[in-house]
């Protein structure tokens, strides 16, 4: 039987993370247009500046393939991969 | 320091102005030039690009002379000593980057070789008319040096002290040659290199964490350092703060340009230099520069001659002019004659500095050959009576 | 949303190259830039080039400010004159990479002539064109990248002189590696730019990016995710496709790829032999520092 593809919820070790700096964002829309299992979106809420930052929809969702930081052009949000141990305790972080 | 001997031609050597002035920029350690051919400069990079390979550097002919004039100012960031060579049109088209230069203290050296203008004006021929230009060429407010040669032997003493000024002052040395002086053929002797003072570029010393490239020191010039040496450092046209940063405020424009002014008006004292003849029982004062101060020496002995107490002023560095000196002897001469190849231009400086104590009067010419000494002579004629 | 603290020391792959003290940034919301420099920084990361001993150079513009923006030894020089300052730079210190970081109004336009004269001699420098077919800074003038047709305040009812194709320009002045991406396309512009750190010569790289205030505002093309979507949907790659072919016309295909990827000695290396094979035991080198 072939081995279930590691980013299957069953098998995989790691899960994915989002950090946003939540003033730096412009609410471009890239990082929710481009992130590939669709976990984003804009947030009702505003930042300082008047723009509505993004957040995770979807926290099992994330996968840390960090695409929605390679578009971001504010270098507001990236994301990361963190070994499931430790990603148990942790949230998406908001920060500012 | 010392210039380096393997870039040093010493002995007696018959060279021409632009020859001579390549040899002086090679004693100062020039390591990099970037220029374009015009006439009549074209000789000096001629003679580097022949030079340099064995001394160690290089020369590259670059597209124009927009390019030459900041291809010098990146070499210059890598750690290389630079220099670019013009004339008129040439000049005209590297005043962005004099500006550029000053703006971010950039040591180097500009010569432009002048000749008639204006615009495509007499390639072959001398002309004194660049004068102004070189002062105040580049838009916004700066100072530079400014330098004037009269002989070949002066082109190549005389350069060296433009790098030594431009590395001491971080400010682009202009040297203000003229087709004369750049095609005569005259004795040039070379001294051994350990009789040349060759002033080093002041790299600081502090980690690059403390470092701010344009903190100055108390003499008002900051430290400098180079790209590859791991100071992360910003270098911007923008009117910037100490960290090198744009600041686009009144008061980061007043505090920068304020400095970049001061810088040499507060160090004129150790800047300026002249040469006089007879001035000390003169009643009248000959003031004239590069090629036309050695036809002024000729009226000169002829208004002795006649009886004339005559003297001549010439001043070796014209900007900043020379300005004391200037304001001391209108005090107790009659009248200042200026002699210059071109319609009027250091005489605005001698009037002003003259303050209405001496009369100044000007002897213009177009360019295209040096005074008739009788012209000279005659209008010392006048104001003696 | 919870506000828990973040366990592990995360830190944006971007942030350390960033002059973390001059953020935010002066572009527009949804403008290119920003996305560019991100794959900037990952292809230095990959690259594993020492950083002290990149250089980068930028002109004018809105793409100019990316040098003032980024934690290496950085040029803001003038208008259309990075390249040469570049050029004088690398040849005094040949240990530097140098990149020149800049858009297309400054790097073809005013900085045409340097630009085909640099890639003629094969200066070892790295060109990222950022092109988003306007004078941005400026308020949105026409530049020689503009498509036929498109409005900009100086050709204020449609532009009609022909734009450049830049691909083309780069390679028949003799460009060593030549590519052209849009800014949808992150990875392929980040390992673009690996590769062109990795190679020795003149390095073209033209990323077509969304003006959002100003060209896709003025030609009612909506915001930057239309255009984002734009690119994706509009653009084909085409690697090794012949340049003549590339040409951008108003909202046309997009055609992307890796062009051109040849050998040839570069500036220093040409001048070096030359002078080795003429002057023999004389040459004494091009003096680096």
């Amino acid at each position: 039987m072939p081995e279930p593809p590691t980013s299957s919820p069953r098998t995989r070790k790691f899960r994915g993370l989002v950090h946003i700096d939540w003033d730096r964002c412009k609410g471009c829309g890239f990082c929710v247009e481009f992130c590939p299992p669709k976990v984003l979106a804009l947030s009702e809420a505003y930042n300082t500046h008047g723009y509505h930052p993004p957040y995770l929809t979807n926290e099992q969702g994330c996968t840390g393939c960090d695409l929605c930081g390679l578009y971001c052009p504010d270098f507001a949000i990236f994301g990361v991969r963190v070994p499931l141990e430790t990603a148990e305790a942790e949230v998406p972080a908001r920060e500012g | 320091m010392k210039a380096n001997p393997a870039a040093v031609l010493t002995g007696p050597h018959f060279l021409d102005g632009d020859q001579a002035c390549c040899e002086g920029a090679l004693a100062a350690g020039a390591n990099f030039a970037a220029g374009y051919p015009i006439t009549p400069s074209t000789e000096v990079v001629e003679r580097f690009a022949a030079r340099i390979p064995t001394v160690g550097g290089l020369f590259i002919q670059m597209e124009d002379e927009l390019a030459s004039s900041i291809a010098i100012l990146g070499a210059a960031w890598a750690g290389a000593k630079v220099f670019t060579v013009t004339s008129g049109p040439g000049f005209s088209l590297m005043m962005e980057h004099i500006g550029l230069a000053a703006m971010t203290e950039t040591p180097c050296v500009f010569v432009d070789v002048q000749r008639g203008g204006p615009s495509t004006g007499l390639p072959t021929l001398p002309g004194q008319a660049d004068m102004m230009q070189a002062r105040w060429g580049s838009h916004g407010d700066y100072q530079i040096i400014a330098l004037c040669p009269n002989s070949p032997q002066e082109c190549f003493d005389l350069m060296i002290d433009a790098f030594n000024l431009s590395e001491r002052y971080r400010v682009p040395v202009l040297f203000m040659m003229d087709e004369c002086v750049g095609h005569m053929t005259e004795k040039v002797l070379i001294p051994p290199a350990d009789q040349l003072e060759i002033f080093p570029r002041r790299y600081t010393s502090l980690p690059p964490a403390e470092y701010r490239p344009f903190k100055p020191g108390p003499d008002q010039i900051p430290e400098m350092v180079k790209a590859g040496d791991g100071y992360r450092f910003h270098i911007t046209g923008l009117t910037h703060d100490e960290r090198g940063y744009p600041a686009m405020n009144w008061r980061a424009q007043d505090k920068l340009v304020r400095r970049l002014v001061e810088k040499i008006r507060n160090n004129v004292d150790h800047i300026v230099r002249y040469e006089e003849r007879d001035v000390d029982d003169a009643e009248i004062v000959v003031v004239a520069y590069g090629i036309t101060s050695r036809v002024a020496l000729r009226a000169l002995q002829m208004a002795r001659a006649e009886g004339i107490r005559a003297g001549l002023h010439r001043p070796i560095v014209v900007w900043p002019f020379p300005e004391k000196r200037l304001r001391a002897l209108a005090e107790k001469v009659k009248a200042f004659v200026v002699v210059e190849m071109n319609y009027g231009q250091m005489v605005y400086e001698v009037e002003r500095y003259a303050a209405g104590k001496a009369r100044t009067v000007l002897v213009e010419h177009g360019g295209g050959t040096v005074h008739d000494p009788d012209d000279v002579l005659q209008a010392i004629r006048e104001v003696a009576r | 949303m919870s506000t828990a603290p973040v366990v592990e020391p995360a830190v944006n792959p971007v942030e350390p190259f960033l002059r973390t003290d001059r953020m935010p940034h002066i572009w527009c919301p949804g403008c290119g830039i920003g996305t560019t420099v991100n794959c900037f920084a990952r292809a230095l990361v990959e690259s594993k080039l020492n950083l002290d001993k990149v250089a980068i150079v930028s002109g004018i513009g809105c793409t100019g400010r990316v040098a003032g923006y980024l934690n290496l030894d950085s040029f803001h020089t003038t208008h259309g004159r990075a390249i040469p300052f570049a050029t004088g730079l690398k040849l005094a210190n040949p240990e530097l990479t140098v990149v020149v970081y800049s858009g297309d109004g400054d790097l073809i336009a005013i900085g045409g002539n340097h630009f085909i004269h640099a890639a003629r001699r094969n200066a070892d420098l790295k060109v990222i064109c950022v092109n988003n077919f306007i004078y941005g800074m400026t308020g949105g003038q026409v530049a020689p990248t503009t498509p036929v047709g498109a409005v900009a305040t100086t050709s204020p009812y449609g532009c009609f002189e022909r734009p450049f194709n830049l691909p083309y320009l780069a390679e028949s002045s003799g460009a060593v590696y030549v590519a052209r991406w849009t800014v949808f396309h992150v990875r392929h512009i980040t390992r673009s730019m690996v590769e062109a750190f990795n190679k020795k010569g003149f390095c073209f790289i033209e990323i077509i990016t969304p003006c959002p205030t100003l060209y896709l505002r003025r030609n009612r093309l909506g915001d930057s995710l239309d255009a984002m979507r734009f690119y994706k949907q509009k653009s084909v790659i085409k690697n090794g496709a012949n340049t003549k072919d590339v040409d951008i016309g108003f909202q046309s295909e997009i055609v992307v790829g890796k062009f051109v990827d040849i050998e040839r000695p570069t500036l220093l290396e040409s001048m070096d032999q030359q002078l080795r094979q003429t002057l023999k035991d004389r040459y004494a080198g091009p003096g680096g520092h």
